[in-house]
């Protein structure tokens, strides 16, 4: 068993069959990466996953529960995290306020009304998100305004907030895109140094090929919503009918 | 100092100093000047002043931080005031149980009218608030006259019970608000010179508990949970994902804000024992917003600003009427006179809504941030002859 575990996932959008029968298993402190063609409902299948969107068949179980019916910030406290293809940070509030909240989630559940304590008297977690700046190397962003950074740098605020939690599960929709070569190679040696200081699954939809072969220890190619092959990179790299579908077009190798 | 940082320990010190002085501040002009009309440090007015700040200060709560903008708070006032006025006719006259009641009432009020408010967001979400409070204005006015007296309003009488304190006086009056027997509207005139200040219990009274209002809102917004309400304001979908449920967040904001106005509300009562059903109405929602909005949305001295702005202008510009103008002018030959007289006539008087308004325009489209976004580029425009140095950062929300 897996500790995430997708059975018969369809999702429908109108005419549309995004996910159709999608079976996938995810091994426990492994990479495991999601590639495919645009529109092969990658980002669905995650949305799925968070509870973004209730698939129409099938089931979903993280650590053998079910996520299916719940909301997304139940099933953020379950432990999964995700990154999103469109970077999804706090806007007006400053680099350090986005890292602190995800600390607070983690420490006082989804709710608690702490009106009258103060953020800056709360040493501990702002050294924990100090050293979670500084391993992203934004620590000298921390007083900015995180609306007005780079898109690369809100992907990178918005993984650090992620890794931040401590999660069992990491969902990364796309991490590396629109950052620039040297970034992504920051991004590539920071997950590969979590994966082995931590106990944390990682789920990665990549498009950059360098990064999945750097990272994924298994690979699930999905075309038209449903999976085409899952296997090792080494054996995907050469698999005539992911060449066909899949790489031949997009050559990134 | 009392767990604030430097900042705002001198914001709150400057708030303390001006609303204690505001006796002085407020009444520049000496008594027997012809500008003696703009002088607006009698009790009333001052009064006012405070009580609304803390009705914009409990409504930044909930707007500046969150985003929700309810068009419904004037109801929360308006059930805070029938409560204190109840307790007035029911215990005693002292305004302490009065306050407290009020506060109690519009929270529980609040939490029912935001539990279905905040099924909805934007502009739905006003829209329904605004329904409620049109609907509680209706049933204060018609239904409900047992409790609300309808359109007479309520009013202490002299056959009320008030069963810790007395019907009537020795006199056959009416007793009057007081707190633990200092009355409210107890005053003291000081006359310096041409100068005449008055300080009232009932002013100083509502300035200490606007000081407390106000300390506490710093308390709010630099707490997690005031960081959770920006959270909210910026994105909600982050929060969610971040494991945080926006919902009861949102809902704490609301009835905190709604036991603000509740406070202001009974406060409102304590100072003059009666309460009508206008005080519900959606202009007197609408007021609170524009108070915030010219203040400056989100800052934590902008509300007490705006109130003060706008109650100055109800109060003073909507004074000056055609004589007052014609003295004015007098210096000039009689055309002239009239002239001018006829070219400010539409902006005063009656017409103060309309000065207002254009001011509310300039604000808006040239100060988004309101009088504190104007104070801070005055600020800024001076600093700059200073050399320039890096700013530093801050991890809290401006002043
Ligand atoms: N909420 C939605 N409503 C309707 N159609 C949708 C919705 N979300 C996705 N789709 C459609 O489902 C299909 C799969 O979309 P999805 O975003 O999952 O693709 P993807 O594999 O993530 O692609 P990309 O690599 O471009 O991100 C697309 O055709 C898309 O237009
Ligand atoms: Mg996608």
């Amino acid at each position: 068993m897996g500790i995430l575990e997708v059975k018969d996932v369809g999702k429908r959008f109108g005419g549309l069959q995004a996910l159709g029968d999608v079976n996938l298993s995810v091994q426990e402190n492994t990479c495991h990466a999601i590639i495919g063609p645009n529109g092969a409902g990658k980002s669905t299948l995650l949305n799925c996953l968070v509870g973004k969107l209730i698939p129409d068949t099938g089931s979903v179980m993280f650590d053998g529960n079910s996520v299916l019916g719940r909301s997304p910030h139940e099933i953020n406290q379950m432990g999964i995290s995700r990154v999103f293809q469109t970077p999804e940070i706090f806007g007006d509030l400053s680099v350090m306020e986005n890292m602190m909240i995800p600390l607070f989630a983690r420490r006082d559940g989804s709710y608690r009304l702490h009106a009258i304590e103060s953020v800056s008297t709360e040493k501990e977690l702002i050294t924990r998100a100090e050293e979670m700046l500084e391993e992203v190397h934004m620590l000298d962003k921390r007083g900015m305004h995180s609306a007005s950074m780079s898109r690369g740098d809100k992907r990178r605020l918005e993984m650090a907030m992620c890794l931040i939690q401590s999660p069992k599960l990491l969902l990364l929709d796309e991490p590396t895109a629109g950052m620039a070569r040297a970034d992504t190679n920051n991004t590539i040696d920071l997950l590969k140094k979590i994966k082995e200081e931590r106990d944390i699954t990682i789920a990665i939809i990549e498009h950059d090929m360098h990064v999945v072969f750097s990272l994924a220890d298994r690979i699930t190619v999905l075309a038209q919503g449903t999976p085409l092959v899952e296997d090792t990179p080494e054996n995907i790299k050469g698999h005539p009918k992911v060449r066909e579908a899949y790489l031949g077009e997009t050559q990134q190798v | 100092m009392l767990g604030l940082g430097k900042k705002d320990t001198s914001l709150l010190l400057v708030v303390v100093a001006l609303t204690m002085l505001a006796p002085f501040i407020l009444n520049p002009f000496p008594s027997d000047s012809a500008m003696a009309q703009f002088n607006a440090g009698y009790p009333d007015l001052m009064q006012r002043f405070v009580i609304f700040g803390i009705f914009a200060i409990g409504f930044n709560i909930l707007f500046g931080l969150t985003g929700y903008l309810s068009f419904g708070h004037a109801a929360f006032l308006g059930v805070g005031s029938y409560s204190a006025v109840w307790m007035f006719k029911l215990l005693s006259m002292n305004i302490l149980p009065a306050i407290i009641l009020s506060v109690i009432i519009a929270g529980l009020f609040s939490l029912i009218i935001g539990w279905v408010s905040l099924r909805r967001t934007g502009i739905y979400f006003s829209i329904l608030t605004l329904a409620f409070a049109q609907m509680s204005f209706a049933l204060a006015y018609s239904v409900l006259t047992p409790l609300t007296n309808g359109e007479t309003g309520l009013q202490v009488n002299l056959d009320d019970p008030r069963v810790l304190g007395v019907s009537a006086t020795a006199d056959g009056s009416i007793p009057v608000t007081n707190l633990f027997g200092l009355e409210m509207r107890a005053a003291y005139d000081m006359a310096v010179g041409p100068w005449t200040f008055t300080f009232s219990a009932g002013y100083y009274v509502c300035a200490l508990v606007m000081i407390a209002a106000f300390y506490l809102s710093i308390r709010i917004f630099r707490s997690p949970f005031g960081m959770m309400l920006r959270a909210i304001k910026s994105n909600q979908t982050r929060m969610n994902y971040t494991g945080l449920n926006p919902k009861p967040y949102t809902l704490a904001a609301f009835v905190i804000s709604g036991m603000y106005a509740g406070l202001a509300g009974g406060l409102m009562a304590s100072m003059d024992p009666l309460a009508g059903a206008e005080r519900m109405q959606w202009t007197a929602s609408g007021e609170v917003v524009l108070m915030t909005i010219l203040g400056g949305v989100g800052t934590l001295i902008g509300p007490v600003l705006g109130a003060g702005l706008i109650k100055y202008f109800e109060n003073i510009f909507s004074k000056i009427n055609d004589t007052v103008l014609h003295s004015w002018f007098a210096f000039l030959p009689d055309g002239i006179e009239d002239f001018f007289v006829s070219i400010i006539h539409p902006f005063v008087g009656k017409g103060w809504h309309l000065t207002l308004g254009l001011m509310f325009m300039l604000v808006v489209t040239f100060l988004p941030g309101g009088l504190v976004e104007g104070g801070q580029r005055i600020a800024k425009a001076f600093r700059k002859k200073e050399d320039d140095k890096p700013k530093s950062p801050s991890t809290e929300p401006a002043e």
